[in-house]
């Protein structure tokens, strides 16, 4: 029993990403965050708890700077924390499943939660695929969840829209932005999480064998830059846009 | 290198991009077998030149969705060491599911793929670009719209397999169809509008020009944020969807940099905004300084006038 939270620490969506020599520059990320959709997904592991559902244990996977997140989630409720260390970007897929799943096994949760996605690679592997290295259901793109013994009714969007539907524990459930409001932490929540220890463990430690990684990247760029547009000024101006639509750009 | 295709479906037939992802995958030689869960579009996939098999999987199971039985189903018929799926929402949680259980890693929304495999994506909705080298036997999920269509003309065996593992996740009850709307990540063209709209109601004014345009409609974070009445699957922009349309319409948007980062690698981009600074305008090929009560009559005007002629 209990909620475990997959967290992963990704550079603030408004934050600017500049390329040096070849590699996105780290150290002028001036903040990095919870994803987006791994904070609705700790929104609800907390709901979940105050329905009566165990404890809220938060695992995040990535370097040193990542154990902020942990300390963060720990703020607005989470219980127990566990940092899974390891270099920045050096995995693949298969690995950082493997991890997560030895971490979330050593937890003891039946219900994982995470974001459908992270902010950073938008890849949304994680989830579904922390799910069949566990043997877990799967759900994804889930808005709102509630529990009954050990069956969990969910909303999510599939792909013929959004629907409820009923699953058993052990499941993983993967969080889209719905209505849910995320709480912000209290000053009192914000000074016990920093007394709360973090539970470091290594690849070691997980028996997980992390030195051959099936993924290397070769470089990073910037995006192209646009050459200058054309400007106009006036709804007069719309007749000679829309020509240059349909004649020079040729899209409509 | 021979290849597994995971064919995408919409509305109970197959989807244009598994023509794309034969497409790819053609431009990497070798056998290509394509996987159509619940039989659907097998027909229609066994035409696509350059596929040598099509394996149509029937079972109860494939009525419903559920990511893990639908991927225990197809993963003991996936035999290549290249898997390539559509980036679509269900194609990358399938994909992650299949890799996982055959213990081979995955890249997704990827955008261009070479030997070696070489592939690239966009990493942070499109702030950088990242090359990946990646070694098979792995899964590769790409992005609609990037790679060249294969041909039709072909006239692949079709085999069926009967195979339905069981459903863990239960549908109780639709809540909500599908939009009948295009979505924003599907469409050749978008028009979106900020919170400079006003109103939600105000969107109206963009359906109409979507209408003459065949267009989706989006929206930005703010105006997600802002009205109850704008659903998230509309928002374009890091925490909602990237997108790489012909044309992209932004009016209203003043453009956060969030925002630029779903949208900026439009082939087109025309911002309508009243405010000259706005960024928006930064990243825009054609921009018009004006509010959308003034632009869009005329637009729309215009637009009925050469698209009926």
């Amino acid at each position: 029993m209990g909620v475990a939270v997959l967290l992963k620490q990704v550079p603030d969506t408004t934050a600017k990403i500049s390329v040096t020599g070849g590699r996105v520059d780290e150290s002028s990320i001036t903040k990095w965050s919870i994803s987006p959709y791994d904070e609705y997904a700790l929104e609800n592991a907390i709901k979940l708890k105050e329905s009566g559902y165990g404890d809220v244990v938060v695992i995040t996977c990535g370097p040193a700077r990542a154990s902020k997140c942990l300390t963060e989630a720990a703020a607005v409720g989470a219980d127990k924390l566990i940092h899974v260390v390891t270099e920045s970007g050096s995995l693949d897929s298969i690995q950082i499943q493997a991890l997560l799943s030895a971490a979330v096994k050593e937890s003891s949760c039946d219900v994982v939660m995470c974001g459908k996605q992270a902010a950073d690679t938008n890849s949304g592997s994680t989830g579904p695929g922390v799910a069949s290295a566990l043997g877990y259901s799967c759900v994804g793109a889930v808005t709102e969840v509630s529990i009954e013994g050990n069956v969990i009714s969910a909303t999510r969007l599939g792909p013929l829209g959004l629907e409820e539907v009923e699953v058993e524990t052990p499941c993983v459930f993967t969080f889209d932005k719905g209505d849910t409001e995320l709480r912000r932490p209290n000053v009192r929540g914000i000074m016990m999480a920093k007394k709360k220890p973090i539970d470091s463990l290594t690849s070691d430690d997980l028996g997980v064998d992390t030195s051959n990684s099936m993924v290397s990247v070769e470089s990073h760029s910037s995006p192209p830059e646009k050459p200058p547009g054309q400007k106009f000024v006036g709804a007069e101006s719309v007749p000679a846009v829309v020509n240059m639509l349909r004649n020079d750009a040729n899209v409509i | 290198m021979s290849t597994t295709v995971i064919s995408e479906s919409s509305n109970n037939s197959l989807h244009p991009i598994t023509a794309q992802l034969v497409g790819a995958a053609s431009a990497l030689g070798g056998s290509i077998t394509i996987i159509c869960p619940g039989g659907i579009g097998a027909t229609d996939a066994a035409q696509i030149s350059g596929v040598s098999k099509v394996i149509s999987v029937e079972g109860g199971c494939f009525n419903t969705y559920d990511c893990i039985a639908w991927s225990e189903s197809l993963s003991p018929l996936v035999k290549d060491d290249l898997i390539l799926s559509s980036s679509s929402a269900m194609g990358r949680e399938l994909i992650s599911s299949i890799a996982a259980t055959k213990g081979v890693p995955v890249v997704q929304d990827v955008t261009n793929l070479a030997e070696g495999l070489l592939v690239t994506r966009s990493i942070y909705s499109g702030k950088a670009i990242e090359e990946v080298r990646i070694s098979s036997p792995c899964a590769i999920s790409l992005r609609t719209n990037s790679f060249e269509a294969a041909g039709g003309g072909g006239s692949a065996e079709i085999t069926t397999v009967n195979v339905s593992r069981d459903i863990t996740v239960a549908v109780k009850q639709a809540l909500t169809k599908a939009g009948e709307r295009l979505d924003v990540s599907e469409a050749d063209i978008i028009i979106s509008g900020g919170r400079g709209m006003g109103e939600p109601s105000n969107f109206s004014h963009l359906y109409e020009v979507a209408d003459a345009l065949g267009a989706a409609v989006g929206a930005s974070r703010a105006a997600v944020d802002t009205w109850d009445d704008i659903p998230h699957s509309m928002q374009v922009g890091q925490t909602g969807k990237t997108v790489t349309p012909n044309l992209y319409i932004a009016v209203g948007i003043s453009g956060a940099i969030q925002h630029l980062a779903g949208m900026r690698s439009s082939k087109y981009i025309l911002a309508i905004n009243k405010d000259p600074e706005a960024p928006i305008f930064s990243v825009a090929d054609y921009g018009i300084v004006a509010t959308w009560e003034e632009a869009l009559p005329v637009l729309k005007d215009q637009l009925s006038e050469i698209l009926s002629s």
